[in-house]
């Protein structure tokens, strides 16, 4: 299948704007092509949103392409978003740890001045959560995007009900330079329909993280429409749903390939057409409190000691939102009280973009979440673990997205609580 | 010895031994210590397959690929520093992430990883680690 270009789409191909642009726009025709895509759909996000925000220092390759970019003047022709930072002084490290990251990420600098060079939003447009209000990166239903960050993607596209396919760096900076990007997939009415449908039958609201990796397991790239989840977290979407659907999202891209999901008499695809989003010959997969425990106990522990009292905790894989912090702030006081302890018992990080970390910094739950030893920080918990040293510390988190990254250990929110308020496991 | 035929998505003849994952391969939790492990071994705790085992020169027999949308950029670095499958081979049709780490390493460096998709379920079934892959025109794929 041939792409069928416009005119100066095809004058890109040919080279008319460079070699560079030409090479560009040679990698998003190949790519569409090999989805059958028949063309190219503008852009019509205001802004785009890139996965890689870090300036490792063995991520030689992509350095050079940026180079390459700009150097031949292949800019962004819309400002992004990128994902977070990975260094704050704030997040604990002993020496070993601090001389690791700064020769890991040794080009920080450098690439966040390619970044602004090619269209960078500002100076704290660094989070996950690209979505959320306080950062404004917040598409418009039907809107087509040039997105990377798997859980950034299946959020725009199922509860914002933007559409965009699952991009990988790199590519979703091309689509962003050139503004268009191959019609196929997650952009198409046929590719947004649910060849799976996930009954839930719990007895109580299912656990985000666990739920999404069942169903991220299960379907692995499929469209799910879920049924009976309404039940649980309701049919409108406000700061409760926005919280648990981006966890819940995160779990399924990052333990399957999930870049979007409906949810019945939620989600905006699923209020709109409804069952008609079904496929006639959708899979069925019914989910009940025990295949959750199931799929939880699936999960390995690669500690080196399992028994390993935990040494740190992360929460915030995707970021945490405003709601979120201050709804934790309450549940870590108020276990604390009741183990009758002044501060958390082992280092505890909560993670957040800049923007939603000012806006809390206002208030006084910041005040109050500092007085229980909980730090809040705005780097990417999997940026920190990904490297030798961390791998062999027992770092537990709550995030299904973490757990899959790297070493750290899963455990429920309730489990969570328990552990970093009243050290048990 | 048996012959699957395939979707040619990189073209290209290649020779090796195969690396079998039965389950979605996690590009960014499989291949995230390639910079520093240069036979860029396995790290996914989660793939029983193929943890601790050696990436790099394998002929990759997949699924398709999970998790990350880094898996395009992370295959295109490896790609780019020697470190890379010596050809992916994926049973079901390629998913957009793995396409794009092919596209990247066809276009933008000098080490192309042949990939061919749609080999079907039964090529998965039949391939076993170690055994000898070879790419041959036209996307069939010989199985040793």
């Amino acid at each position: 299948m041939k792409m069928v270009l416009t005119t100066e789409q095809q004058a890109i191909l040919d080279g008319q704007k460079g070699q560079v642009m030409a090479k560009i726009m040679k990698s998003l025709v190949v790519f569409g092509e090999t989805f059958g895509a028949e063309k190219m759909v503008p852009v019509t996000s205001k802004y785009g949103h890139l996965v890689t925000s870090f300036g490792l220092t063995f991520l030689k390759p992509v350095h050079e392409l940026m180079d390459q970019l700009i150097q031949s003047g292949a800019i962004s022709g819309q400002k992004f978003s990128v994902d977070p930072r990975p260094m704050d002084k704030k997040v604990p490290s002993n020496l070993l740890q601090d001389a690791l990251f700064k020769f890991m990420y040794s080009k920080q600098k450098p690439y966040e001045k390619q970044l602004k060079q090619l269209g960078l939003l500002n100076d704290d447009a660094f989070t996950c959560t690209c979505y959320l209000d306080e950062v404004g990166n917040k598409p418009k239903k039907g809107e087509y995007l040039s997105w990377a960050e798997s859980s950034a993607v299946v959020f725009a596209n199922s509860v914002l009900g933007a559409r965009c396919n699952r991009n990988s760096g790199i590519f979703e900076l091309f689509g962003s330079i050139v503004g268009c990007v191959p019609y196929f997939g997650l952009l198409t009415d046929e590719g947004r329909k649910a060849s799976w449908i996930i009954e839930v039958k719990t007895d109580k609201k299912p656990e985000a993280q666990i739920l999404g990796s069942a169903i991220g397991m299960k379907v692995m790239e499929d469209v799910p429409y879920i049924k009976g989840l309404d039940k649980f977290i309701g049919t409108e979407i406000n700061d409760n749903t926005i919280t648990y659907l981006k966890d819940f999202g995160a779990a399924t891209a990052s333990n399957g390939a999930v870049g979007l999901y409906h949810i019945d008499n939620l989600t905006p695809d699923a209020k709109e057409l409804g069952e008609s989003l079904i496929k006639e010959d959708a899979n069925v997969y019914v989910i009940d409190d025990a295949e959750l425990e199931r799929v939880k106990n699936s999960y390995p522990c690669i500690w080196k000691d399992p028994n390993a009292a935990p040494k740190m905790c992360f929460l915030g894989c995707p970021h945490m939102s405003y709601s979120q912090l201050i709804d934790w702030t309450e549940r870590v006081e108020s276990s604390l009280e009741l183990a009758g302890n002044k501060k958390v018992l082992i280092p505890t990080i909560f993670t957040t973009s800049p923007a939603v970390l000012e806006k809390f910094k206002a208030t006084n739950y910041y005040k109050r979440l500092k007085k229980t030893g909980v730090i809040v920080s705005y780097i990417c918990p999997l940026m920190y673990m990904d490297n030798p040293l961390c791998h062999n510390m027992p770092v537990i988190t709550s995030s299904n997205k973490l757990r899959t990254y790297t070493s750290s250990r899963f455990y429920t929110e309730d489990e969570i609580l328990k552990i970093i308020t009243k050290g048990v496991k | 010895m048996k012959e699957f035929k395939g979707r040619v998505v990189i073209p290209g003849k290649v020779s090796a031994d195969a690396l079998v994952t039965k389950q979605g391969f996690n590009t960014l939790a499989s291949m995230q210590m390639m910079f520093i492990d240069k036979k860029t071994k396995c790290v996914d705790q989660n793939n029983h397959d193929i943890y601790k085992k050696q990436i790099k020169g394998k002929a990759l027999c997949l699924p398709q690929t999970i998790g990350s949308t880094t898996g395009g950029m992370i295959l295109y670095c490896a790609a780019s520093l020697e470190r890379q499958p010596a050809c992916l081979l994926f049973s079901k049709p390629i998913d957009s992430l793995a396409a794009a780490g092919s596209i990247l390493a066809d276009i933008w460096t000098e080490n192309s990883m042949p990939t061919i998709d749609c080999l079907g379920d039964e090529f998965l079934e039949y391939v076993k680690t170690g055994m000898k892959i070879i790419i041959k025109d036209d996307g069939v794929v010989v199985v040793e």
